[in-house]
């Protein structure tokens, strides 16, 4: 077996990307500037920020609420978001009886339309690897405690469908607009390893 | 196949840190890479889940020591030898020639992309067969062994669990990441007890996974 553990020698992963780009760069397979604009796609056009509009929507509008959960694809497509990662998204609701949460065990798929790219955390081997056999422990740790009646349900993303969490929307909101209501609304709570708090 | 990957249920692993403040790529050389291996899969021929495949591969070291885009940029690197785009080495030779060292860079190798059909884009596809099951059948995974890849978890081979729901039909990712064919299938999402995976002692939970036609059967 290579000895894979012998550092003094290893080349940092920033060098070999830039080697990787140098060489397909002078190949004509890649050009940086188009490197540079899925890199800004990523960091700009995707995000949580669509996750929060489409529960926000959904929070305020019950006809949305209703196809949101029937075709969570269809719906989200509505208000623009699609894409990579996003084939088939399945909206699950979270309620007094019921949270859900998701985790990716063999990767870390993850519904990239609403929520962009995934946090480090959801790729963490802690999480990958907890989530599914120790949830309350571990949501516990993450700062969210559940009551014991309430059902954990785990949501293992392990073939093309993506799944987001609808939150429950906090109590005190009432007189909220929707765009107030979707700044109050946070990644880790679509993921579900947190609820939305009013502020 | 039995990998570093298969992380459902491992223990040792610590725990979780939230970090509020993470940016989308936190060094320049994540988003690099992130976009590099995007595009690998066209550039090397092959597809997502030969590019998932090409992760499982990696040697454990290399798949944890660099973390997630670590494993991306070595990927890229993976599936562009395997098709002849670079030849082996070529990275590492011109890493150390950007550092200021003077190594021989190797020549070009010929192409060898894989040859096979594929059914479209995207992984979804329409399929006329009667699904096997229906929500609310009791169903086992089966005790599947592969060297190569899967997407069933090991955690819950042998284990019974009940159809919750058919979800869209999707090629087999097991075929496809061999370029042996996409043999689109039914998947289903399906629950199991915390109790039945984990034993009794288990933390009170039900876990619900996505699952092809073929890793199911009627129990």
């Amino acid at each position: 077996m290579a000895d894979h553990s012998n550092t003094t020698d290893r080349l940092s992963p920033a060098v070999r990307a830039e080697a990787l780009e140098s060489l397909l760069t002078e190949r004509g397979l890649v050009k940086s500037e188009v490197l540079d604009g899925f890199i800004n796609r990523m960091v700009n056009d995707v995000g949580p920020m669509n996750g929060a509009k489409v529960v926000a929507k959904a929070w305020t509008d019950p006809d949305y609420r209703a196809q949101l959960l029937a075709d969570g694809t269809g719906a989200i497509k509505e208000l623009g978001f699609a894409g990579p990662q996003g084939e088939h998204i399945v909206v699950v609701e979270n309620s007094d009886d019921v949270h859900n949460v998701v985790v990716c065990t063999l990767c870390s798929c993850y519904p990239w339309p609403v929520l962009g790219l995934p946090p480090e955390w959801y790729k963490d081997p802690a999480y990958r690897s907890r989530m599914v056999r120790e949830p309350r422990t571990l949501l516990s740790e993450m700062g969210l405690d559940l009551d014991d009646d309430v059902e954990v349900r785990v949501w293992d993303s392990s073939a093309e469908n993506r799944y987001l969490v609808l939150p429950q929307r906090p109590d005190g909101t009432a007189d909220l607009s929707e765009e107030d209501l979707a700044a109050l609304v946070t990644r880790d709570a679509m993921v579900g390893v947190a609820k939305v708090s009013a502020g | 196949m039995d990998g570093i990957h298969d992380m459902g249920g491992m223990h040792g692993w610590g725990t979780v840190a939230i970090d509020p403040d993470e940016p989308v790529f936190r060094e320049r050389w994540h988003g690099r890479a992130f976009a590099m291996g995007a595009m690998s899969m066209g550039l090397s021929g092959t597809n997502l889940d030969a590019f998932r495949h090409g992760l499982e591969r990696l040697h454990p070291y290399e798949y944890l020591a660099d973390g997630y885009y670590g494993r991306w940029l070595a990927c890229a690197e993976t599936l562009l030898v395997d098709s002849g785009v670079l030849a082996p080495g070529a990275v590492e030779a011109r890493a150390r020639n950007l550092m200021g060292e003077q190594v021989t860079e190797p020549a070009d190798v010929e192409e060898n992309k894989p040859s096979y059909e594929r059914g479209g884009a995207g992984s979804l596809r329409e399929i006329d067969d009667e699904p096997a099951f229906s929500p609310g059948d009791r169903v086992r995974a089966k005790d599947m062994r592969t060297g190569g890849h899967t997407r069933m978890p090991g955690y819950i081979r042998g284990h019974t669990g009940t159809v919750q729901a058919l979800r869209p039909a999707a090629l087999l990712p097991d075929t496809n990441a061999h370029f042996q064919g996409e043999n689109p299938q039914h998947v289903y999402t399906v629950e199991f007890d915390s109790a039945e995976l984990w034993g009794q002692d288990a933390e009170a939970a039900t876990l619900r996974i996505d699952l092809f036609e073929s890793y199911l059967e009627a129990t």
